[in-house]
């Protein structure tokens, strides 16, 4: 397989392929087919970092593991640069699988070995000489800021440590894919950071094209470009990650995004909101706010403009890859046809407001002045005056 | 004790651990790749065979369900075969090398199936071949427990050697029954059987620390 040039164009010739790949467990005994994956059909462009997000047993798993082989689809192909990964016989695997490292969640190093002879392992596998081995071992300990521990055993390392050999592993051999397996569930969030920030320094300056796999939405958000999301092994929603982040489908995104943008109310509220829209019930929307609509002060437009008053509830205003976005829950004032009104007006300015329920209409949302202030910050306030 | 005696209990002493190295060596020349085959060609593993992995089963189990001192009569033609001789130092290691040999490799198996599969998917992905899994990373990472089943193996042969001795191979198990006991010589059977406490001691000590040595798993301070 030769090396790709790094290009960012999705246009181009997409660097791994997946189609129509369907991969089924036979039966066991005391244990039925499984089938994992069914119908997948994914292209990721060369340069880009995708991610791949499900609920354990999903199927990522399986998923990354067809990449380089050590999984075989039932059905479909797999196909990695010039290389149909799906229908090699194994000796020829083995000389596509350099040209892919992979990266694992318990990190897999060999205990019997120190840091450098384990990154040393994938180039004593390709047969390199010692020499040449040393040089690169030299840099990619380099790469990952481990040069002083070259001599040291993985027991005596730290997870992030160990994840930076484990990368180093993974890039001797200058790979086109880097496949992460989970690579930072075992680590605390500071760590996960920091190795994160480490693989997109990777994917920036080497071009590398990254797949990662994980089952929280924040790392997607941290380093992926694009993200695919899987559900009992089918690709139920793929996009840019702002897109799916900003506007999620699937029902199965929305749950696995909530807490991470905004979305899940909390839970005092959520206790009270009933979808029953008895009458003088106070309607909650959730706004989608988008690019610069994440910095247009929107209620007090709509408010000027159609009278209607809505008070924030719950939401975030925030940015995924530096594109503003926002996500707002709201109770509106009551009127006639609050709701309606509203809707049309957002709509006209393309912000969605899907309603999310009723709050009981004791409950003073909204209220005339400003005598909800918090009694301390009123007294502050006061003194401070 | 005379020097006479002394004599004879050094004399025994090296015939044992004549007896016990060689069964030791080639037990293990035979015995570790057997042990690395059991533990990867069942079905779906690394070098998958699972019909000779099931015949070499049944054959393992059956030399090591036979009693010692039985087997060590039942093969000897075999012994006479490959020693020219059934008496002797260099003929009773013929038998305990038969035992000697399944018995390493079911501790070389278990050994190796404790290494964390992990490991082993880590170097397919890399590309390794069968073969350069089981040399780079099986055997290495089940060193430790190699080496401690080894010295487990060496104790046990070091009490096989004296059965094999009361019939006809010499050393101290041979010693003790025919000085100490047939000619109610107690010191001589206690001189014995302190020598084979102390060298019992002595290779375990031994294994212990070097298996120790080996294993890089722990944090060291």
């Amino acid at each position: 397989m030769s090396h790709l040039p790094p290009s960012r164009n999705p246009a181009d010739r997409p660097l791994i392929r997946f189609e129509n790949v369907s991969k089924t467990y036979p039966a066991r005994k005391g244990a039925a087919q499984v089938a994992a994956l069914s119908g997948i059909d994914l292209a990721v462009p060369a340069g880009t970092i995708l991610g791949v997000i499900g609920r354990s047993g999903a199927g990522k798993s399986t998923l990354i593991r067809l990449i380089n082989g050590l999984e075989r689809p039932s059905a479909g192909r797999v196909v990695v640069g010039d290389a149909e990964v799906s229908s090699l016989p194994e000796r020829e695997l083995r000389n596509v699988r350099a040209q892919v490292g992979m990266i694992f969640q318990h990190f897999n190093l060999l205990s019997s070995r120190n840091v450098a002879d384990n990154v040393a392992l994938p180039l004593e596998l390709a047969g390199w000489k010692r020499a040449a081995i040393r040089a690169r071992v030299a840099e990619l300990l380099a790469l990952v800021g481990l040069e002083a521990q070259a001599g040291r055993y993985p027991a005596e390392l730290s997870g992030g440590q160990k994840q930076r050999v484990g990368i180093a592993r993974a890039l001797a051999t200058e790979p086109d894919v880097l496949l992460s397996d989970e690579a930072t569930s075992a680590l605390d969030p500071e760590t996960t950071r920091s190795i994160l920030a480490l693989l997109k320094r990777i994917n920036r300056d080497l071009g590398l094209t990254i797949v990662l796999i994980t089952h929280e939405m924040s790392v997607i958000r941290a380093v992926a470009d694009e993200v695919a999301v899987i559900d009992h092994g089918a690709i139920v929603e793929r996009g840019s990650v702002y897109d799916v982040f900003t506007r999620p489908q699937a029902e199965v995104t929305r749950s696995l995004l909530a807490g991470e943008v905004g979305l899940d109310l909390p839970a005092g509220l959520a206790e009270r909101i009933s979808s029953d829209p008895r009458s003088g019930g106070v309607p909650v929307l959730r706004l989608s706010l988008r690019g610069p609509q994440a910095d247009t002060p929107i209620l007090a437009r709509l408010a000027r403009e159609t009278g209607i008053e809505a008070a924030i509830l719950a939401g975030a205003v925030d940015e995924i890859g530096g594109r503003r976005f926002g996500s707002l829950a709201v109770g509106l004032s009551p009127g006639p046809d609050v709701t309606a009104r509203t809707q049309a007006y957002l709509a006209a300015l393309d912000i969605p407001a899907d309603i999310l329920g009723y709050l009981p209409p004791a409950q003073d949302i909204v209220p005339d002045s400003n005598t909800e202030i918090e009694p301390a910050v009123a007294r502050e306030a006061a003194r401070v005056a | 004790m005379s020097p006479e005696l002394i004599n004879l209990l050094v004399q025994a002493t090296l015939d044992t651990l004549t007896m016990v190295a060689l069964s030791a060596i080639i037990g293990t020349l035979l015995g570790l790749p057997l042990g690395v085959f059991l533990a990867t060609s069942q079905r779906g593993e690394l070098l998958a065979a699972p019909a000779l992995n099931a015949a070499l089963g049944v054959i393992v189990n059956a030399t090591r369900s036979t009693p010692f001192i039985i087997l060590v009569v039942a093969i000897i033609p075999f012994t006479r075969l490959v020693a020219g001789t059934s008496i002797g130092t260099y003929a009773a290691s013929v038998p305990l090398t038969v035992a000697a040999a399944p018995y390493i490799a079911r501790l070389v198996e278990s050994a190796i199936r404790e290494v964390d599969q992990g490991l082993v998917e880590a170097a397919r992905a890399f590309g390794a071949s069968p073969s350069q899994i089981i040399r780079k990373v099986l055997i290495p990472e089940a060193l430790p427990a190699i080496v401690m089943g080894l010295t487990l193996a060496v104790v046990s042969l070091i009490g096989y050697s004296a059965m094999a001795g009361a019939v006809g191979g010499g050393g101290l198990g041979d010693l003790g029954i025919r000085y100490g006991y047939q000619r109610f010589r107690p010191e001589m059977m206690l001189a014995v059987v302190v020598v084979l406490i102390v060298l019992v001691q002595v290779f375990q000590t031994a294994g212990e620390r070097l298996a120790r040595g080996l294993n890089r798993r722990h944090r060291r301070s």
